[in-house]
């Protein structure tokens, strides 16, 4: 009886704290989000654009908090702007794409830290870059909302033509759908996603929410919808025991969070039912034995 | 005037190579023509050409009468990819790819109706994989996933087919049974243009053959253009590369 009262404490005492509970918001939202995303990147194979587009977007935070607007403002801005630039560079010059992605997000991420330094000290540049969900604002929490809103509304939407694009975009072309289009419009959902999630683990984190939730479940199963439900359960599970074990032993949000959901992509990959490399090595022993 | 493909004076250059050089290819509404030729003949570069996915510098192309773009957003150029193409590994079932076949036809969310529903079985049963509609598109045989792909464009009911190396990765019972399939679909009226390296079913297959090397080498029936002569100035040259073709 004691540890189940001591269990329920471990929810409920934290709950008290009204930061906890905005804390437990965010990063449940941005989880959400994060995971339907993910499903996509992990098929499209985008976590180094991932990386990039979340380093990119730090000069964007900083000026934001310069002229006094929304940081998802400045954000947006530059991720979007990064994306575009890795483009262009990539389309007209010989250098391989991962290479023109690696020029481009140090760059503006050098930038951001640059203008950082010559900003008065009210912008905390380890809340940018680590995050600071147990600190979150009214119109931190606005934005969060209405960008998760945007992205989920826009993903229901178009989900079956993204799938489409993931999977075959030369077919898209074929029957008229511009494969261009769609993955200006993934890019573009990435940017969004990327400026909700770095209220909730920081800029240096996010790439793990963007990609680890998707390839959790793309272990777990051979189905698209599941995949999606599966992401968003992971997702879910890490955000919550991030925050309450953050809370407890009084260490990094942000690194609680990517570390549950580090841990929960490590038991399906040991043990998932088909792909599980535990399994897996059974089976092919099993095999060998009988034969 | 039923002429379904219809490819003039294309020249093609990608930087300083000249992929495709004055490349002329007429195909009638209801024919088979097989694209012959080795890796790097420019093949592909003609199946994109026809796609739209490569803009010609000189020349023009028309489907059923059409500009690239026009037929494409009317659904009636079907492509069935090349194997290495794919992800297999992709999490979608058969009946899913077969049901992005009907993508065309539907509204800006691609919510199937009942009319699509009845196209995606009626492909399926064409190619003779109801029994694995609920599969995972990676559990199938060689042959198997050619036919799923040939079952999108059957149920995009796509005019002209274009089909990229069907026979590559398929063993030789389900070579004839993918045959036989494309037989099918050209009596039901469509028209194909099967690229491939591989000789052994063009006789079968195909009405026409066009034996390409960056430009036209022969354009003829199978038998004309299979000539070991027409082979061999095709490829005399190259023979210290080893054979081209697989037999």
């Amino acid at each position: 009886m004691d540890t189940v009262t001591a269990l329920v404490e471990w929810f409920t005492v934290p709950m008290r704290f009204e930061f906890v509970q905005r804390a437990l918001l965010v990063s449940v939202v941005a989880g959400l989000v994060c995971a339907v995303l993910s499903c996509w990147m992990t098929l499209v194979g985008w976590s180094l654009m991932g990386d990039a587009v979340s380093h990119a977007v730090l000069p964007g935070v900083v000026l934001s908090y310069m002229f006094g607007l929304p940081f998802a403002l400045g954000a947006l801005v530059f991720g979007a702007g990064s994306v575009a630039l890795i483009g262009v560079v990539n389309r007209t010059s010989r250098v391989k794409e991962d290479a023109v992605i690696g020029v481009v997000f140090t760059a503006l991420f050098a930038l951001g830290l640059v203008l950082v330094s010559r900003v008065p000290s009210q912008t905390d540049l380890s809340h940018i870059l680590f995050g600071n969900v147990l600190g979150v604002s009214d119109t931190d929490i606005l934005q969060v909302l209405i960008l998760a809103a945007v992205v989920l509304a826009v993903v229901w939407y178009k989900h079956r033509d993204l799938t489409m694009y993931a999977f075959d975009p030369v077919h898209a072309h074929a029957i008229g759908v511009n494969p261009r289009l769609l993955e200006t419009l993934l890019l573009g959902l990435l940017s969004v996603t990327v400026v909700v999630a770095l209220q909730a683990v920081g800029i240096i984190l996010v790439v793990a929410m963007v990609i680890i939730p998707g390839a959790t479940a793309y272990l777990l199963t051979d189905r698209f919808e599941r995949m999606l439900l599966i992401a968003m359960a992971v997702s879910v599970v890490a955000s919550l025991t991030g925050v309450f074990t953050s809370f407890h032993l009084n260490v990094s949000t942000g690194g609680c969070i990517v570390l549950a959901q580090a841990a929960l992509f490590t038991l399906s990959y040991l043990f998932s039912p088909r792909q599980g490399v535990l399994w897996r090595g059974r089976t092919a022993r099993a095999l060998r034995n009988r034969s | 005037m039923d002429t379904a493909i219809e490819v003039q004076g294309v020249t093609v250059r990608y930087g300083d190579v000249l992929a495709l050089d004055d490349v002329s290819v007429s195909v009638r509404a209801g024919r088979v023509c097989g694209l012959l030729g080795m890796n790097g003949s420019g093949k592909s570069t003609l199946f994109k050409t026809v796609l739209g996915l490569v803009a010609p510098d000189r020349g023009r192309v028309r489907v059923k009468g059409l500009k690239s773009a026009a037929a494409r957003r009317k659904g009636l150029i079907g492509y069935v990819p090349q194997s290495e193409q794919v992800d297999w590994a992709f999490p979608v079932r058969v009946r899913d790819v077969v049901m992005m076949g009907r993508y065309g036809h539907m509204g800006r969310r691609r919510r199937p109706r009942p009319a699509d529903r009845e196209a995606v079985d009626h492909a399926l049963a064409r190619t003779d994989l109801t029994d694995l509609a609920d599969r995972q598109i990676g559990a199938l045989s060689g042959g198997q996933r050619k036919r799923a792909f040939v079952a999108r464009a059957i149920a995009q009911n796509a005019d002209v087919l274009l089909l990229d190396e069907p026979f590559a990765g398929v063993d030789k019972r389900s070579e004839a049974t993918i045959t036989d399939l494309l037989r099918q679909l050209r009596r039901a009226g469509h028209t194909l243009l099967v690229s491939t390296h591989d000789l052994s079913q063009v006789p079968a297959l195909c009405d026409e053959a066009l034996l390409l090397q960056g430009r036209v080498i022969a354009h003829g029936t199978p038998e004309q253009v299979l000539e070991p002569d027409v082979l061999l100035e095709a490829f005399g040259i190259h023979t210290t590369e080893g054979t081209p073709w697989t037999r």
